[in-house]
Protein backbone atom coordinates (compact mmCIF):
# COMPACT_ATOMS: atom_id res chain seq x y z
CA UNK A 1 0.00 0.00 0.00
CA UNK A 2 1.50 3.34 -1.11
CA UNK A 3 0.27 6.66 1.13
CA UNK A 4 -0.63 9.74 0.00
CA UNK A 5 -2.93 12.52 0.50
CA UNK A 6 -5.52 11.36 -1.97
CA UNK A 7 -5.51 8.01 -0.11
CA UNK A 8 -6.05 9.42 3.69
CA UNK A 9 -9.26 11.47 1.88
CA UNK A 10 -10.33 7.88 0.97
CA UNK A 11 -9.66 6.56 4.55
CA UNK A 12 -11.23 9.26 6.15
CA UNK A 13 -14.99 8.97 3.77
CA UNK A 14 -14.44 5.14 4.34
CA UNK A 15 -14.18 5.29 8.13
CA UNK A 16 -10.50 4.28 8.23
CA UNK A 17 -11.38 0.32 7.18
CA UNK A 18 -8.44 -0.12 4.40
CA UNK A 19 -5.39 0.96 6.65
CA UNK A 20 -3.37 -2.15 7.19
CA UNK A 21 -0.55 -3.27 9.77
CA UNK A 22 2.89 -1.62 8.37
CA UNK A 23 4.97 -4.73 8.46
CA UNK A 24 4.56 -8.85 9.01
CA UNK A 25 5.13 -10.87 11.73
CA UNK A 26 7.18 -13.70 10.67
CA UNK A 27 8.31 -16.86 11.98
CA UNK A 28 12.44 -17.47 12.24
CA UNK A 29 13.93 -19.17 9.12
CA UNK A 30 16.40 -21.84 9.93
CA UNK A 31 19.07 -19.41 8.02
CA UNK A 32 19.52 -16.00 6.24
CA UNK A 33 22.12 -14.57 3.87
CA UNK A 34 22.56 -11.85 6.35
CA UNK A 35 21.08 -11.63 9.44
CA UNK A 36 20.58 -7.77 11.10
CA UNK A 37 21.11 -7.91 15.12
CA UNK A 38 19.09 -4.85 16.49
CA UNK A 39 15.66 -3.43 15.34
CA UNK A 40 16.52 0.22 15.62
CA UNK A 41 17.12 3.15 13.27
CA UNK A 42 20.29 1.61 12.20
CA UNK A 43 19.22 -1.73 11.58
CA UNK A 44 16.03 -1.23 9.87
CA UNK A 45 18.01 1.44 7.51
CA UNK A 46 20.46 -1.60 7.00
CA UNK A 47 17.95 -4.09 5.81
CA UNK A 48 15.76 -1.37 4.34
CA UNK A 49 18.95 -0.67 1.78
CA UNK A 50 20.40 -3.90 1.56
CA UNK A 51 17.04 -5.35 0.27
CA UNK A 52 16.66 -1.79 -2.06
CA UNK A 53 20.13 -0.44 -3.44
CA UNK A 54 22.08 -4.01 -2.94
CA UNK A 55 19.14 -6.26 -4.09
CA UNK A 56 19.81 -8.59 -1.36
CA UNK A 57 17.03 -11.31 -0.82
CA UNK A 58 17.26 -13.20 2.48
CA UNK A 59 17.49 -10.79 5.51
CA UNK A 60 16.64 -10.82 8.63
CA UNK A 61 16.21 -8.19 11.55
CA UNK A 62 16.32 -9.71 15.20
CA UNK A 63 15.37 -7.53 17.34
CA UNK A 64 15.00 -8.43 21.45
CA UNK A 65 12.23 -6.30 22.86
CA UNK A 66 10.02 -4.31 19.29
CA UNK A 67 11.50 -2.25 16.80
CA UNK A 68 11.79 1.30 17.17
CA UNK A 69 12.33 1.11 21.23
CA UNK A 70 15.85 1.87 21.90
CA UNK A 71 17.46 4.73 21.30
CA UNK A 72 15.74 5.90 18.08
CA UNK A 73 12.68 6.54 20.00
CA UNK A 74 14.92 8.01 22.69
CA UNK A 75 16.74 10.77 21.30
CA UNK A 76 16.17 14.61 20.42
CA UNK A 77 15.41 13.97 17.11
CA UNK A 78 17.72 16.44 15.47
CA UNK A 79 19.61 16.24 11.82
CA UNK A 80 22.67 18.12 10.88
CA UNK A 81 26.02 18.07 8.82
CA UNK A 82 27.91 20.07 10.65
CA UNK A 83 31.23 18.33 11.23
CA UNK A 84 34.85 19.39 11.00
CA UNK A 85 37.14 16.52 10.66
CA UNK A 86 37.47 14.52 7.15
CA UNK A 87 36.59 11.06 8.78
CA UNK A 88 33.56 13.08 9.54
CA UNK A 89 32.18 15.42 7.47
CA UNK A 90 31.60 13.28 3.99
CA UNK A 91 29.75 10.97 5.93
CA UNK A 92 27.25 12.96 7.88
CA UNK A 93 26.81 15.45 4.73
CA UNK A 94 25.42 12.24 2.76
CA UNK A 95 23.40 11.47 5.44
CA UNK A 96 21.93 15.21 5.66
CA UNK A 97 21.00 14.77 1.75
CA UNK A 98 19.83 10.85 2.61
CA UNK A 99 17.74 12.68 4.98
CA UNK A 100 16.73 15.51 2.36
CA UNK A 101 15.33 13.17 -0.22
CA UNK A 102 13.86 10.37 2.62
CA UNK A 103 9.89 10.72 2.76
CA UNK A 104 9.87 10.23 -0.91
CA UNK A 105 12.48 7.00 -0.81
CA UNK A 106 10.23 4.95 1.43
CA UNK A 107 6.88 6.82 1.06
CA UNK A 108 6.45 7.66 4.38
CA UNK A 109 5.91 10.73 6.77
CA UNK A 110 8.88 11.63 8.65
CA UNK A 111 8.55 15.62 8.95
CA UNK A 112 11.99 16.05 8.05
CA UNK A 113 11.95 19.70 9.45
CA UNK A 114 14.96 21.47 8.32
CA UNK A 115 14.18 24.43 10.31
CA UNK A 116 18.13 25.20 11.40
CA UNK A 117 20.84 24.52 13.87
CA UNK A 118 22.30 27.74 15.27
CA UNK A 119 25.65 27.28 17.32
CA UNK A 120 25.98 30.22 19.62
CA UNK A 121 29.37 31.38 20.22
CA UNK A 122 30.38 33.68 23.57
CA UNK A 123 33.81 35.11 22.72
CA UNK A 124 36.53 35.84 19.81
CA UNK A 125 37.60 32.10 20.35
CA UNK A 126 34.95 30.45 19.86
CA UNK A 127 34.09 33.02 16.76
CA UNK A 128 37.29 31.59 15.31
CA UNK A 129 36.65 28.30 15.74
CA UNK A 130 33.17 28.56 14.32
CA UNK A 131 34.77 30.52 11.28
CA UNK A 132 37.13 27.38 10.94
CA UNK A 133 34.24 24.83 11.19
CA UNK A 134 31.82 26.38 8.97
CA UNK A 135 34.63 26.58 5.97
CA UNK A 136 35.04 22.90 6.67
CA UNK A 137 31.53 22.30 6.33
CA UNK A 138 31.02 24.19 3.62
CA UNK A 139 34.55 22.56 2.09
CA UNK A 140 32.42 19.13 2.71
CA UNK A 141 29.66 20.32 0.41
CA UNK A 142 27.29 21.53 3.76
CA UNK A 143 26.30 24.76 4.68
CA UNK A 144 27.51 26.99 6.82
CA UNK A 145 26.88 30.93 7.83
CA UNK A 146 28.61 33.12 10.32
CA UNK A 147 25.82 35.68 12.44
CA UNK A 148 26.82 38.42 14.46
CA UNK A 149 25.02 39.38 17.66
CA UNK A 150 22.24 41.30 15.14
CA UNK A 151 21.73 38.32 13.47
CA UNK A 152 21.38 36.10 16.09
CA UNK A 153 18.44 38.42 17.83
CA UNK A 154 16.77 38.48 14.84
CA UNK A 155 16.11 35.07 15.06
CA UNK A 156 16.08 34.39 19.07
CA UNK A 157 15.01 38.12 20.46
CA UNK A 158 14.47 36.25 23.74
CA UNK A 159 17.76 34.92 24.16
CA UNK A 160 19.99 36.31 27.45
CA UNK A 161 22.67 37.97 25.24
CA UNK A 162 23.86 40.46 27.74
CA UNK A 163 24.84 37.36 30.06
CA UNK A 164 27.91 39.08 32.34
CA UNK A 165 30.10 36.23 31.84
CA UNK A 166 28.52 34.93 28.52
CA UNK A 167 27.44 37.24 26.62
CA UNK A 168 25.97 35.84 23.08
CA UNK A 169 28.62 37.52 20.41
CA UNK A 170 27.19 35.49 17.20
CA UNK A 171 26.69 31.67 16.00
CA UNK A 172 27.39 29.56 13.26
CA UNK A 173 24.18 28.64 11.54
CA UNK A 174 23.29 25.72 9.55
CA UNK A 175 20.25 26.29 7.58
CA UNK A 176 19.55 22.83 6.59
CA UNK A 177 19.93 21.32 9.87
CA UNK A 178 16.46 20.39 11.77
CA UNK A 179 14.30 17.88 13.26
CA UNK A 180 12.82 14.84 12.17
CA UNK A 181 9.78 13.23 14.06
CA UNK A 182 12.11 10.16 14.92
CA UNK A 183 9.67 6.74 15.45
CA UNK A 184 8.35 7.79 11.99
CA UNK A 185 12.20 6.82 10.66
CA UNK A 186 12.18 3.09 12.95
CA UNK A 187 8.06 2.54 11.15
CA UNK A 188 9.42 4.33 7.82
CA UNK A 189 12.03 1.90 7.48
CA UNK A 190 10.55 -0.84 8.98
CA UNK A 191 7.53 -0.94 6.17
CA UNK A 192 10.26 -0.17 3.45
CA UNK A 193 12.01 -3.44 4.57
CA UNK A 194 9.28 -5.31 5.14
CA UNK A 195 7.70 -4.77 1.58
CA UNK A 196 11.12 -6.03 0.22
CA UNK A 197 10.66 -9.09 2.06
CA UNK A 198 13.05 -8.62 5.06
CA UNK A 199 11.50 -10.44 7.73
CA UNK A 200 11.72 -8.47 11.06
CA UNK A 201 11.49 -10.99 14.12
CA UNK A 202 10.77 -8.92 17.51
CA UNK A 203 10.90 -10.54 20.75
CA UNK A 204 13.87 -12.61 20.00
CA UNK A 205 17.01 -12.04 22.12
CA UNK A 206 20.80 -13.04 20.84
CA UNK A 207 22.12 -15.54 23.21
CA UNK A 208 25.56 -16.09 21.85
CA UNK A 209 27.22 -16.61 18.64
CA UNK A 210 27.83 -20.03 17.08
CA UNK A 211 31.93 -19.59 16.04
CA UNK A 212 33.66 -21.90 14.80
CA UNK A 213 37.58 -21.41 13.10
CA UNK A 214 37.37 -17.66 13.51
CA UNK A 215 33.55 -17.96 11.40
CA UNK A 216 30.26 -16.81 12.30
CA UNK A 217 28.14 -19.07 11.35
CA UNK A 218 24.75 -18.13 12.93
CA UNK A 219 23.32 -16.98 16.64
CA UNK A 220 21.77 -18.49 19.20
CA UNK A 221 18.67 -16.70 20.03
CA UNK A 222 15.77 -17.20 22.77
CA UNK A 223 13.47 -18.39 19.70
CA UNK A 224 16.23 -21.01 18.65
CA UNK A 225 19.47 -21.08 16.54
CA UNK A 226 18.80 -18.79 13.39
CA UNK A 227 21.84 -19.67 10.54
CA UNK A 228 23.45 -16.41 8.79
CA UNK A 229 26.27 -16.61 6.31
CA UNK A 230 26.86 -12.67 7.56
CA UNK A 231 25.83 -11.48 10.95
CA UNK A 232 25.90 -7.53 11.13
CA UNK A 233 25.20 -6.26 14.90
CA UNK A 234 23.74 -2.85 14.85
CA UNK A 235 22.91 -2.35 18.84
CA UNK A 236 24.52 0.93 19.37
CA UNK A 237 24.06 1.61 23.86
CA UNK A 238 24.46 -1.91 23.92
CA UNK A 239 27.16 -3.25 22.21
CA UNK A 240 29.67 -3.86 24.90
CA UNK A 241 27.24 -6.37 26.16
CA UNK A 242 26.17 -8.02 23.18
CA UNK A 243 29.90 -8.22 21.34
CA UNK A 244 31.28 -9.84 24.52
CA UNK A 245 29.51 -12.63 23.90
CA UNK A 246 31.56 -13.07 21.10
CA UNK A 247 34.61 -12.84 23.21
CA UNK A 248 35.55 -8.98 21.76
CA UNK A 249 36.23 -6.10 23.83
CA UNK A 250 35.61 -2.69 22.03
CA UNK A 251 36.85 0.61 22.51
CA UNK A 252 33.50 1.52 23.56
CA UNK A 253 31.92 2.38 27.26
CA UNK A 254 28.09 2.62 28.07
CA UNK A 255 27.07 5.54 29.34
CA UNK A 256 23.77 7.21 30.06
CA UNK A 257 22.32 10.93 28.55
CA UNK A 258 19.27 12.37 29.66
CA UNK A 259 16.34 14.44 27.65
CA UNK A 260 13.61 16.35 28.96
CA UNK A 261 10.67 18.28 27.35
CA UNK A 262 8.36 20.81 28.82
CA UNK A 263 5.04 21.67 28.48
CA UNK A 264 3.64 21.90 25.67
CA UNK A 265 3.62 25.82 24.09
CA UNK A 266 3.00 28.55 21.50
CA UNK A 267 5.95 28.46 18.69
CA UNK A 268 8.50 30.48 20.18
CA UNK A 269 11.64 28.28 19.03
CA UNK A 270 12.07 28.54 15.14
CA UNK A 271 15.34 26.03 14.90
CA UNK A 272 17.78 24.77 17.35
CA UNK A 273 20.14 26.57 19.53
CA UNK A 274 22.99 25.00 21.24
CA UNK A 275 24.32 26.95 23.99
CA UNK A 276 28.11 27.80 23.92
CA UNK A 277 28.85 28.35 27.10
CA UNK A 278 27.19 25.40 28.87
CA UNK A 279 25.99 21.95 27.90
CA UNK A 280 22.41 22.82 26.60
CA UNK A 281 20.45 22.19 23.38
CA UNK A 282 16.74 23.27 22.50
CA UNK A 283 14.08 23.00 20.19
CA UNK A 284 10.52 22.71 20.10
CA UNK A 285 8.92 19.96 18.97
CA UNK A 286 5.27 20.08 16.71
CA UNK A 287 3.00 19.38 19.63
CA UNK A 288 4.78 22.30 20.84
CA UNK A 289 6.78 21.29 24.26
CA UNK A 290 10.74 22.59 23.75
CA UNK A 291 12.91 19.19 23.77
CA UNK A 292 16.64 19.70 25.53
CA UNK A 293 19.58 17.86 26.42
CA UNK A 294 22.70 18.39 28.41
CA UNK A 295 25.72 16.49 29.50
CA UNK A 296 26.05 12.42 29.84
CA UNK A 297 25.77 11.69 33.55
CA UNK A 298 29.26 10.48 33.23
CA UNK A 299 29.29 6.73 34.64
CA UNK A 300 28.99 4.04 33.30
CA UNK A 301 25.59 2.55 32.82
CA UNK A 302 23.17 0.33 31.49
CA UNK A 303 20.20 1.77 32.94
CA UNK A 304 17.78 3.66 31.05
CA UNK A 305 17.44 6.34 33.31
CA UNK A 306 19.40 9.68 35.15
CA UNK A 307 20.50 11.23 37.91
CA UNK A 308 19.02 14.47 39.36
CA UNK A 309 22.56 16.65 39.54
CA UNK A 310 22.69 16.51 35.81
CA UNK A 311 18.83 17.71 35.71
CA UNK A 312 19.76 20.49 37.56
CA UNK A 313 22.50 21.20 35.68
CA UNK A 314 20.83 21.27 32.48
CA UNK A 315 18.22 23.18 33.46
CA UNK A 316 20.39 25.97 35.08
CA UNK A 317 22.83 25.93 31.92
CA UNK A 318 18.81 26.19 30.09
CA UNK A 319 18.26 29.51 32.29
CA UNK A 320 21.05 31.46 31.96
CA UNK A 321 20.75 31.44 28.17
CA UNK A 322 17.29 31.29 28.12
CA UNK A 323 15.58 33.02 31.16
CA UNK A 324 12.39 32.71 29.97
CA UNK A 325 12.82 28.86 30.94
CA UNK A 326 12.22 29.61 34.24
CA UNK A 327 8.68 30.20 33.99
CA UNK A 328 8.27 27.19 31.79
CA UNK A 329 7.10 23.47 33.72
CA UNK A 330 9.23 20.34 32.30
CA UNK A 331 7.28 17.75 31.48
CA UNK A 332 9.24 14.66 31.60
CA UNK A 333 12.69 13.52 31.23
CA UNK A 334 14.22 10.19 30.22
CA UNK A 335 17.77 8.73 29.40
CA UNK A 336 19.12 6.41 26.57
CA UNK A 337 22.48 4.44 26.90
CA UNK A 338 24.74 5.62 24.26
CA UNK A 339 28.19 3.55 22.90
CA UNK A 340 30.70 6.32 24.20
CA UNK A 341 33.63 5.76 21.68
CA UNK A 342 37.28 5.95 22.75
CA UNK A 343 37.51 9.22 20.18
CA UNK A 344 33.81 10.18 19.88
CA UNK A 345 33.51 9.08 16.54
CA UNK A 346 31.52 5.14 15.45
CA UNK A 347 32.36 2.19 14.13
CA UNK A 348 31.48 0.43 10.81
CA UNK A 349 33.79 -2.40 9.83
CA UNK A 350 34.38 -6.04 10.03
CA UNK A 351 35.42 -7.85 12.89
CA UNK A 352 38.62 -10.02 13.17
CA UNK A 353 35.97 -13.08 13.34
CA UNK A 354 34.61 -13.81 9.48
CA UNK A 355 31.14 -13.48 8.94
CA UNK A 356 30.65 -11.11 11.86
CA UNK A 357 30.69 -7.13 10.94
CA UNK A 358 29.77 -4.58 13.63
CA UNK A 359 28.15 -1.10 13.63
CA UNK A 360 28.01 0.89 16.69
CA UNK A 361 29.84 3.62 18.46
CA UNK A 362 27.84 6.29 17.95
CA UNK A 363 28.05 8.19 20.89
CA UNK A 364 25.17 10.83 21.02
CA UNK A 365 25.16 11.47 17.66
CA UNK A 366 23.38 8.14 15.88
CA UNK A 367 19.89 9.68 15.17
CA UNK A 368 21.09 12.15 12.58
CA UNK A 369 23.70 9.16 11.24
CA UNK A 370 20.65 6.94 10.89
CA UNK A 371 20.38 6.93 6.69
CA UNK A 372 23.95 7.23 6.11
CA UNK A 373 24.91 4.30 8.81
CA UNK A 374 21.95 2.25 7.33
CA UNK A 375 23.60 2.43 3.84
CA UNK A 376 27.14 2.33 4.67
CA UNK A 377 26.49 -0.75 6.44
CA UNK A 378 24.59 -2.35 3.97
CA UNK A 379 27.09 -1.87 1.27
CA UNK A 380 29.82 -3.28 3.43
CA UNK A 381 27.90 -6.65 4.09
CA UNK A 382 26.54 -7.02 0.74
CA UNK A 383 30.16 -6.20 -0.70
CA UNK A 384 32.65 -7.00 1.82
CA UNK A 385 34.07 -3.39 1.09
CA UNK A 386 33.72 -0.25 2.93
CA UNK A 387 31.21 2.50 1.57
CA UNK A 388 33.62 5.22 0.70
CA UNK A 389 32.54 7.75 2.78
CA UNK A 390 32.74 5.33 5.81
CA UNK A 391 36.22 4.12 5.32
CA UNK A 392 37.41 5.59 8.53
CA UNK A 393 35.75 4.09 10.75
CA UNK A 394 38.06 1.17 11.67
CA UNK A 395 37.52 -0.61 14.52
CA UNK A 396 41.94 -0.64 14.54
CA UNK A 397 42.00 2.48 14.10
CA UNK A 398 43.16 3.44 17.93
CA UNK A 399 46.13 0.94 17.35
CA UNK A 400 46.89 2.47 13.56
CA UNK A 401 46.51 5.75 15.20
CA UNK A 402 44.09 7.11 12.74
CA UNK A 403 41.66 8.50 15.29
CA UNK A 404 38.87 10.68 14.83
CA UNK A 405 38.73 13.17 17.62
CA UNK A 406 36.20 16.18 16.80
CA UNK A 407 36.84 17.56 20.71
CA UNK A 408 40.17 16.69 20.91
CA UNK A 409 39.75 14.75 24.45
CA UNK A 410 41.76 11.99 24.28
CA UNK A 411 40.12 8.40 25.14
CA UNK A 412 37.85 9.66 27.94
CA UNK A 413 34.50 8.55 26.82
CA UNK A 414 32.50 10.36 29.64
CA UNK A 415 34.10 13.60 28.04
CA UNK A 416 33.06 13.37 23.89
CA UNK B 1 24.61 8.54 44.50
CA UNK B 2 26.15 8.48 47.39
CA UNK B 3 29.55 6.84 47.96
CA UNK B 4 30.66 5.49 51.04
CA UNK B 5 34.53 7.03 51.57
CA UNK B 6 36.42 5.04 53.72
CA UNK B 7 38.04 7.74 55.05
CA UNK B 8 35.46 10.16 55.13
CA UNK B 9 32.63 8.32 55.07
CA UNK B 10 29.19 8.81 53.06
CA UNK B 11 29.89 11.48 50.60
CA UNK B 12 27.84 12.86 47.62
CA UNK B 13 28.81 11.24 44.13
CA UNK B 14 28.71 15.42 43.21
CA UNK B 15 32.24 15.70 44.93
CA UNK B 16 33.33 12.61 42.36
CA UNK B 17 34.94 12.54 38.92
CA UNK B 18 35.19 9.23 36.98
CA UNK B 19 37.77 7.62 35.50
CA UNK B 20 36.90 4.88 34.25
CA UNK B 21 37.36 0.73 34.72
CA UNK B 22 39.95 -0.56 37.61
CA UNK B 23 41.74 -2.11 34.71
CA UNK B 24 43.80 1.43 34.28
CA UNK B 25 45.55 0.44 37.46
CA UNK B 26 47.24 -2.80 35.68
CA UNK B 27 50.31 -0.20 33.58
CA UNK B 28 51.42 -3.18 30.86
CA UNK B 29 55.20 -3.41 31.12
CA UNK B 30 56.68 -1.05 28.27
CA UNK B 31 59.44 -3.55 28.02
CA UNK B 32 57.81 -6.23 26.90
CA UNK B 33 57.55 -7.69 23.31
CA UNK B 34 54.11 -6.78 22.88
CA UNK B 35 54.37 -3.47 24.51
CA UNK B 36 52.54 -1.32 21.78
CA UNK B 37 49.65 -3.91 21.79
CA UNK B 38 49.47 -4.16 25.28
CA UNK B 39 49.46 -0.35 25.36
CA UNK B 40 46.58 -0.40 22.64
CA UNK B 41 44.33 -2.90 25.00
CA UNK B 42 45.52 -0.94 27.93
CA UNK B 43 44.39 2.21 26.82
CA UNK B 44 41.60 1.42 24.27
CA UNK B 45 39.25 -1.35 25.19
CA UNK B 46 37.04 -1.97 27.93
CA UNK B 47 35.18 -4.69 29.73
CA UNK B 48 32.03 -2.80 29.88
CA UNK B 49 29.60 -4.71 31.66
CA UNK B 50 26.12 -4.72 32.42
CA UNK B 51 26.41 -5.47 35.93
CA UNK B 52 28.96 -5.18 38.19
CA UNK B 53 31.87 -3.15 37.66
CA UNK B 54 34.72 -1.74 39.30
CA UNK B 55 35.77 1.75 38.24
CA UNK B 56 37.87 3.94 39.55
CA UNK B 57 36.56 7.32 41.10
CA UNK B 58 38.57 10.59 42.47
CA UNK B 59 37.10 13.07 45.36
CA UNK B 60 38.07 16.12 43.59
CA UNK B 61 36.81 18.45 45.73
CA UNK B 62 37.11 16.59 49.19
CA UNK B 63 40.81 14.56 50.03
CA UNK B 64 41.78 14.35 46.49
CA UNK B 65 42.01 10.42 47.07
CA UNK B 66 41.11 7.91 43.96
CA UNK B 67 38.91 5.22 44.89
CA UNK B 68 38.09 2.34 43.97
CA UNK B 69 34.17 1.42 43.60
CA UNK B 70 32.44 -1.84 42.81
CA UNK B 71 28.86 -0.64 41.31
CA UNK B 72 25.93 -2.29 39.41
CA UNK B 73 25.93 -0.36 36.08
CA UNK B 74 22.05 -1.41 35.34
CA UNK B 75 20.84 -0.54 39.26
CA UNK B 76 23.69 1.83 40.13
CA UNK B 77 24.45 0.11 43.35
CA UNK B 78 27.43 0.66 45.20
CA UNK B 79 28.52 -2.57 47.21
CA UNK B 80 32.38 -1.63 48.18
CA UNK B 81 34.62 1.36 48.28
CA UNK B 82 38.36 1.11 48.21
CA UNK B 83 41.11 3.27 48.26
CA UNK B 84 42.67 2.43 45.39
CA UNK B 85 46.10 2.48 46.85
CA UNK B 86 45.46 -0.08 49.09
CA UNK B 87 44.05 -2.07 45.53
CA UNK B 88 47.20 -1.33 43.81
CA UNK B 89 49.46 -2.31 46.72
CA UNK B 90 47.57 -5.62 47.02
CA UNK B 91 47.64 -6.24 43.53
CA UNK B 92 51.36 -5.21 42.93
CA UNK B 93 51.89 -7.69 46.31
CA UNK B 94 49.99 -10.94 44.17
CA UNK B 95 52.62 -9.84 40.98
Amino acid sequence: MRYSGLRVIKEALTGHKGWKPHWRDPEPKKHYDIVIIGGGGHGLATAYYLAKKYGEKNIAVIEKGWIGGGNVGRNTTIIRSNYLLEGNGPFYELSLKLWEGLEQDFNYNAMVSQRGILNLVHSDAQRDAARRRGNAMILNGSDAELLDQDGVRALYPFLNFDNQRFPIKGGLLHRRGGTVRHDAVAWGYARGADSRGVDIIQNCEVTGFKIEDGKCLGIETSRGFIGATKVGCAVAGSSGRLMAKANMRLPIESHVLQAFVSEGLKPVMPGVITYGAGHFYCSQSDKGGLVFGGDLDGYNSYAQRGSLPVVEDVIESGISLIPALGRVRMLRGWGGVMDMSMDGSPFIDKTHIEGLYFNGGWCYGGFKATPASGLCFAHLLSTDTPHEVAKAYRLDRFMSGHMIDEKGQGAQPNLH
Amino acid sequence: MIINHPLLGPRDAQEFTYLGDVSLLDRPDWQSETAAQDFHDYMYLRDNPAGVHRELWFHEIGDRSWLVVTRNTVTHEITNVELARDVARQRGAEK
